[in-house]
């Protein structure tokens, strides 16, 4: 049997019941529409989490977390030392596996103002320069904190964007940069001089927008200010989160805001946050097991700390992403295989139509086996131009997604899941096609000739 | 040898615990380029002769031999390729494929045959140029007459050049006129060396062919045949035989 022919055959009989068709189609082209769209979405979910992720220090960067102490010394609780910055200068002489220690020390409810406008910044914190590398922060303007600051406890700031925005203008708003450099500005009301601003950071897709933006405005010559769509923050969480920081010397945090003590009177000394980076990412555990050994000292063998790795992070993503496309997987799944009974319906009651033209195809030599092919053939070029249709819906679908819900994360395309979903409908209709196919090749050539 | 032989055959269908014998016995010898037509009332056992000369069906009891071999125990892909390539039908109802073209229904035994797609169209153009349709070749059944869509159907019984045309009731939905035209067609086939085998309950469409069988309760009733020596040779049939 040509297989041309029974394709032929298989299009002209489509078209012959074209409505029918399309009703049963629809099962078909809502599960790869489904299947491609959900991947696409799910693929753009993982490109932002994975941006996401760099944006807070990347995943070779482990936070020395704060833990209730082991139930087995619950009696030795009111001891625990709470991180400080003992343990950070033990870390540095006692851990050489580690390659950065960053101490934090958060400023309290810290409010920012200048003049009439505040701003209250995500991340108010005294910290040392080694947190440029920690965090992955780019100095764009000015210069970051030298250790005469620090000496010194100067009141001096470095800002992300976010706060410039709040504080002096947003330049999409405004339409021209703004560089508060030597401006003062007040930390819950002491005055504090910005030295440097971070560069503004976004995800790739919002940086290709401005791009874009910038250009369309240089060969225009006309200043567009921004749109916001939905409630999306500029460019994810993540990245909202890290232009909305502020820095000042650990040694100015301590001395402005700590030193003078809290509601008790009694300064508090502990940090808000130890950050390090190994050395290398293969010697992770060598590493967390030598500065476990040194803090266990500096803790007086007090459990109270614990790390959180970025790698639980990234498994927990992971977690999510599979969740995530297992649940889609079984949407598309149940709607392909509705598809495929709605083919195999179909074909049964073609089959059914067409049994004298059955009978005659056998009359004229047609064995079992040809008849056979050319329903399966029918029934999986069915389902292709369901799985095709199904592509073109994917695509507008995913466009009515993004423009309803635009977040970070724009949902991305991938040509494996467009091949699976083609493949996978392709044997839906094989499947489907399978019983009306055995019921067609077994008619016989004299039952099918009879048959009015 | 005869082309076409049948020997002892019966056919024989259980309905309800009831044993019914639609072919009982029934010997026969079909020459090459011989003219014959089977009548008998409906019922008569006629069309279950008709499936077994055209091995769409196999006999219970007794043996074909078509061309020497005998396929009364034959699989139905043996039987499907002797249909396809030694047996040409021609059918009441034309049962030409409404979604193809004439020229695609005519091509369509040669597709089963495994025939390339240039060879196809060739012959099949041939076949239709014989039947005086060759300026329809692109239109659809539905849109030819009767007595044209039954000469598609004997180009598409012709493509593969069969030893045997089995036509079943050919003129039966067709006018007097056509169905002359038609059967002259006939005759020119056999003529031309082919075994046509006619089917028909019409005595007066059977008076056209030199060898008449007819068939009753499921046996041979009476034979006649013109080409033998002048005198109808009148056979009766050895039991419950009925004159005519």
């Amino acid at each position: 049997m040509n297989l041309f022919n029974a394709i032929l055959i298989g299009l002209k009989e489509v078209w012959a019941h074209k409505f029918r068709s399309l009703l049963t189609l629809f099962g078909v082209v809502l599960g790869v529409a489904s299947l491609v769209g959900m991947s696409a979405i799910i693929k753009g979910m993982e490109n932002g989490m994975r941006e996401s992720m760099i944006a807070m220090g990347g995943a070779d960067k482990v936070i020395l977390q704060r833990q209730a102490v082991p139930a087995y010394q619950e009696h030795l609780a009111d001891q625990a030392p709470g991180r400080t910055l003992v343990d950070v200068i033990a870390l540095k002489q006692g851990a050489p596996l580690l390659r950065v220690i960053s101490p934090e020390m958060a400023v309290p409810d810290a409010m920012v103002s200048r003049g009439d406008k505040r701003a209250s910044p995500e991340e108010c914190v005294g910290v040392w320069p080694e947190v440029l590398e920690m965090n992955l922060h780019t100095v764009e303007h000015g210069r970051f904190f030298n250790a005469l600051d620090e000496e010194k406890a100067h009141a001096v700031c470095v800002i992300g964007t976010g706060i410039r925005d709040s504080l002096f203008g947003d330049p999409d708003e405004v339409g021209r940069e703004i560089i508060p450099l030597g401006e003062t500005i007040q930390i819950n009301g002491q005055p504090f001089v910005i030295v440097g601003m971070f560069t503004q950071y976004a995800s790739e897709q919002d940086l290709k927008a401005r791009a874009l933006r910038n250009q369309a405005n240089a060969s225009t010559n006309k200043v567009e200010t921004k749109k916001s769509r939905g409630w999306g923050r500029k460019g994810g969480w993540a990245f909202w989160r890290k232009n909305n920081t502020l820095y000042i010397p650990l040694n100015t945090a301590w001395v402005r805001f700590r030193m003078a003590g809290d509601l008790d009177g009694i300064p508090d000394p502990r940090l808000s946050d130890i950050d390090l980076k190994v050395k290398s990412m293969e010697q992770m555990e060598l590493a967390l097991q030598q500065a476990k050994n040194v803090l266990l000292v500096t803790h007086r063998g007090i459990e109270d700390f614990t790390f959180q790795t970025q790698e639980s992070q990234v498994e927990n993503i992971n977690k999510q992403i599979k969740n995530a496309r297992l649940s889609g997987g079984i949407i598309a799944g149940i709607s392909l295989l509705v598809g495929g009974i709605g083919i195999m319906n179909i074909m049964l009651a073609s089959i059914n139509e067409r049994v004298r033209e059955i009978g005659t195809c056998k009359a004229l030599g047609a064995t079992g086996v040809d008849v056979f092919v050319q329903i399966i053939v029918e029934s999986v070029v069915l389902s292709l131009l369901g799985a095709i249709a199904g592509l073109a819906a994917s695509l507008l679908i995913v466009d009515l997604l993004s423009f309803i819900a635009p977040t970070g994360n724009t949902p991305i395309i991938t040509w494996e899941a467009q091949a699976i979903a083609v493949a996978f409908s392709g044997s839906v209709g094989v499947f489907a096609g399978f019983l009306p196919a055995i019921k067609a090749a077994r008619l016989e050539p004299i039952q099918a000739l009879r048959y009015e | 040898m005869a082309l076409l032989e049948l020997r002892n055959v019966s056919k024989i269908y259980h309905l309800g615990g009831e044993e019914i014998r639609a072919l009982d016995d029934v010997s026969l010898d079909l020459d090459q380029g011989e003219f014959v037509s089977i009548i008998g009332p409906s019922g008569s056992g006629k069309s279950t002769l008709m499936h077994i000369l055209g091995c769409l069906d196999s006999p219970t009891l007794g043996n074909v031999v078509l061309a020497g071999t005998d396929i009364a125990k034959a699989s139905a892909r043996e039987l499907a390729r002797v249909r396809n390539r030694t047996i040409g039908f021609v059918f009441q109802f034309f049962n030409l494929l409404p979604k193809l073209n004439v020229l695609q229904n005519v091509e369509l035994p040669m597709i089963y045959a495994g025939i390339g797609s240039r060879e196809r169209r060739e012959r099949a153009e041939k076949a239709l140029e014989m039947v005086e349709l060759s300026h329809r070749l692109k239109n659809r059944p539905n849109q030819l007459s009767g007595g044209q869509q039954q000469r598609v159907a004997i180009a598409r019984a012709l493509v593969n050049n069969p030893k045997i045309i089995l036509a079943d009731e050919p003129t039966g939905n067709l006018d007097t006129h056509t169905g002359e035209l038609i059967l002259a067609l006939f005759r020119r086939l056999a003529a031309e060396g082919r075994t046509v085998i006619l089917v028909t309950h019409n005595p007066e469409i059977a008076a056209v062919t030199p060898r008449r069988i007819e068939i009753r309760n499921g046996k041979i009733a009476h034979q006649v045949d013109a080409k033998l020596a002048g005198l109808d040779r009148v056979s009766k049939a050895p039991t419950e035989g009925q004159p005519s």
